[in-house]
């Protein structure tokens, strides 16, 4: 009687559990996104985030796009041209767009919402566009930017963010909470949002690209463990996921049930030493002395690093663009392992055994790079201890120069400059190395004044003579996008943002 | 008995102006400036001076305090910057959701724990008795991720009978929500499960050795009478306690639990705030679970009343 009873229990137990099991995957036409954080405000003058930009991919189209290549190509404007002077811009804007509330887009609303974001309380957008002086309407299609000076990474900021274009009819009547529900020209719109949970997308039926869009809805889950993220996707529960872990790689090639997208970062992950942020560079030999910092360098294996932190999951790099970049300055290449030059260097140097601390935040890749970089630094002489803090309080030292060399990554932008300029120009607000050169400012503002790629390639080159022997900043590697979807997707474009193109992104 | 529920009352008031003074000024002690990290990765100064002007940031700490205490008063708790939305819209947002999770994985932890328990104590140095403490043991010891991450691979990634993590509400589709809660709410009510085991078996164990039990026994009484009726309910009072204590734990959040299957509840809430300097939204959320907390401690106080008659003289 009683095993009788047990086995009933059991029965119902399991009949419970088959009960509430799930009806296999969902509906074709919905596209779920794993996504590694929750996003923050969706409003393109206030995000801050990247995350967020794998949202408005499908959500608010901007003036330009970018390619595999990072070519800029035409998306809500269709050309554009440069005035002789290279101080105006003007576009010529897609006919017949609308807006998700049905608002037309036309170059007023091009003008309110680039106003926006220059004038906008909180705008995260103002430094992007700061050299836009004045927008001038100059017919309904047409729209005309006169800048303060030649700024030629402009472009690749309309390919992002600053060129996302907003309703302005929602946007006054939203004022700042406009990110709550908000009204853009995207494939996709805004139906729901719960935050930490998800961030629920329906496609906007008068989409001016709509044959290239093959799914209904759009469901963005943020689901920050990476292993859980996977599982999800295993179990049915995702259609794709972003950032997926490198050391799950392995596993998921090996099952074809699912598609793994990888292509090399636009960002990088470096080293940045103090060399003048605090007094701290002046007391400790690696901010002192270039010698040391080169030593430094050359006691470090990138491909061994790349190896063990990353799984093999990046490129190696010494500059703030991958080798594979156009930009990439060639009279620079990797510097190859040299341990017994790495010695002599600090002999010269006067400091045999230097020791300093290396900040690092507390994620895994970042605590991996630090003990990989101690122990080979050891080789050459340097007696590194690694300060392991939470994000916030390394980006807090770091703010005030309370560090002698951080582990930091930069997400990247289209643009060299995007990765170069705040990092290295005199006082600029990620400058954390305290970096500053007349000579390099100079060179700087010579680049984003000039548009021709090869004369901008020679200044690359010529900065680089300054940066890369100088090491404010010591770079490793660039990590790799990784997403994995299922097989039943087809048409993922893998672009170096990092973010998700869902035009020509289908099932089957 | 009044008298006592007003005397509680009462220092319900000045416990919260202590816990909200405390919650500020501990949340000042977290290094790194709020305005710098809400800036986000760009992190422009002309951002970053407009944070600090709207989040009062170079005001003295008290003066910054008077203007949450004011919102407080007046029914506002203020916004979460990252995410611009009210910190209560959040608060009614997220409390459903770690309400129903505390629920049922209280529940399974009553189910298992006190069940347990009394066999323990009745069947003492049985195989029964070894049985349940190697369970309890089993529940303490596992880390809730790890317990977590092994159920989801299990039931989630092996037999897909399960969803991997995500909520569903229960008016959306109460099947979707139960099988959205199943796992986590079993994470946190076997490790509750354990405590609540172990005590209901030394609660008995003392009570079961008591004069009136062996008279009850005494009198011819059946075992099962004696145990349920008159052991257990005497043993109920610490359980009680532990149980409202648990409970309150529950609400202010399961952090870890709610991370590995990514329910949109407080624990994440907060962990988020704290990790984005959010400040008004970890200062709203604590203020709340506190009150929540003290509150459960009350009714918990009052409970006893019901369960122990000798209290209501």
């Amino acid at each position: 009687m009683n095993c009788m009873l047990r086995k009933n229990v059991f029965a119902a137990a399991c009949s419970l559990l088959l009960l509430l099991a799930l009806p296999g995957l969902g509906q074709a036409q919905t596209l779920r996104i794993g996504l590694a954080e929750d996003p923050d405000v969706l409003d393109p003058t206030l995000a801050r985030s990247f995350v967020g930009r794998v949202v408005f991919a499908s959500l608010c189209d901007k003036l330009f796009d970018i390619d595999e290549k990072l070519n800029i190509i035409p998306q809500l404007a269709t050309s554009y041209e440069w005035s002789p002077d290279n101080k105006a811009l003007t576009l010529k804007l897609r006919q017949g767009v609308t807006f998700h509330d049905g608002e037309k887009l036309d170059a007023a609303a091009v003008k309110f919402s680039l106003e926006r974001h220059k004038t906008m309380a909180g705008s995260n957008r103002r430094g992007e566009l700061a050299p836009v002086a004045s927008i001038d309407v100059v017919d309904p299609q047409t729209v005309r930017l006169n800048l303060s000076a030649p700024f030629s990474p402009l472009l690749a900021a309309l390919a992002d963010r600053a060129g996302m274009i907003v309703s302005p009819k929602a946007a006054q009547a939203a004022g700042d909470k406009f990110g709550a529900a908000p009204v853009c020209a995207g494939p996709f719109k805004f139906t729901e949002r719960v935050a930490q949970d998800r961030i629920v997308l329906d496609r906007y039926a008068n989409y001016w690209n709509k044959g290239e869009i093959h799914f209904d809805k759009l469901i963005f889950l943020p689901i920050p463990d990476a292993t859980v993220r996977l599982a999800n996707l295993r179990s049915g529960q995702l259609d794709l996921i972003e950032r997926m872990a490198a050391s799950d790689v392995p596993a998921l090639k090996n099952d074809a049930r699912f598609k793994l997208g990888k292509i090399t970062e636009i960002g990088y992950q470096g080293i940045t030493i103090n060399v003048g942020k605090s007094e701290l560079a002046t007391k400790n030999p690696l901010g002192r002395d270039p010698r040391v910092r080169e030593a430094f360098e050359l006691a470090l294996d990138r491909q061994a690093i790349v190896q063990v932190a990353m799984d093999g999951e990046a490129d190696v790099g010494n500059q703030w663009v991958s080798p594979g970049n156009a930009y990439y300055a060639k009279n620079f290449p990797i510097p190859k392992r040299d341990v017994a030059k790495a010695k002599a260097l600090l002999q010269q140097a006067g400091v045999t055994n230097p020791s300093f601390t290396l900040l690092t935040p507390t994620t895994s890749d970042a605590q991996k790079i630090a003990q990989v970089v101690q122990a080979m630094a050891k080789d050459a002489g340097f007696d590194i201890k690694i300060q392991s803090t939470e994000f916030a309080t390394t980006l807090d030292l770091a703010d005030k120069g309370q560090f002698e060399a951080y582990v930091l990554a930069w997400s990247g932008r289209a643009d060299p400059d995007g990765n170069l300029y705040s990092f290295d120009a005199c006082k600029q607000p990620l400058n954390y190395a305290g970096y500053c050169k007349p000579e390099v400012d100079e060179l700087l503002n010579r680049s984003r004044s000039t548009r021709d790629p090869a004369q901008r390639t020679k200044i690359f080159e010529d900065i680089a003579g300054h940066v890369l022997v100088d090491r404010p900043i010591v770079y490793l590697f660039h990590r790799h996008w990784l997403w994995a979807y299922s097989s039943k997707l087809s048409g993922l474009r893998l672009v170096p943002d990092g973010l998700v193109r869902v035009q020509g992104l289908k099932a089957g | 008995m009044t008298a006592y529920l007003a005397r509680r009352l009462l220092t319900i008031v000045p416990t919260l102006v202590f816990v909200s003074i405390l919650i500020f000024s501990l949340q000042q002690l977290l290094p790194g400036d709020p305005a710098v990290v809400l800036a986000g990765e760009d992190r422009d100064p002309s951002v970053v001076a407009y944070l600090h002007a709207k989040l009062h940031l170079d005001e003295p700490l008290p003066v910054r305090y008077l203007y949450w205490l004011r919102g407080v008063v007046t029914g506002d708790l203020g916004e979460s910057l990252r995410m611009q939305k009210p910190v209560l819209a959040l608060i009614e947002e997220k409390l459903p959701v770690t309400l129903e999770l505390a629920l049922i994985a209280m529940l399974i932890a009553l189910i298992i724990g006190i069940p347990a328990g009394i066999i323990s104590a009745v069947k003492r140095n049985t195989v029964w008795d070894y049985a349940a403490n190697v369970v309890a043991l089993w529940g303490l010891s596992t880390p809730n991720f790890w317990l977590g991450i092994m159920l989801i691979l299990f039931f989630s990634v092996s037999l897909g009978w399960l969803p991997a993590s995500g909520y569903v509400s229960p008016f959306e589709s109460l099947r979707g929500n139960l099988a959205a809660m199943i796992m986590p709410a079993f994470v946190l009510g076997n490790a509750i499960a354990a405590v609540l085991m172990r005590h209901t078996r030394s609660a008995m164990l003392q009570v079961l050795s008591s004069d009136y039990v062996r008279t009850a026994r005494a009198k011819g009484l059946d075992e099962r009478k004696v145990v349920l009726k008159h052991a257990l309910r005497n043993a109920l009072t610490p359980i009680i306690t532990l149980g409202a204590l648990e409970f309150g734990t529950l609400l202010s959040g399961a952090v870890l639990t709610e991370q590995v299957f990514t329910i949109p509840g407080f624990g994440k809430l907060i962990v988020d705030a704290v990790f984005n300097r959010d400040y008004a939204v970890v200062q709203g959320v604590v203020l709340f679970t506190a009150t929540a907390y003290i509150v459960l401690n009350l009714v918990a106080d009052l409970a006893y009343f019901a369960a122990n008659p000798r209290l209501r003289a």
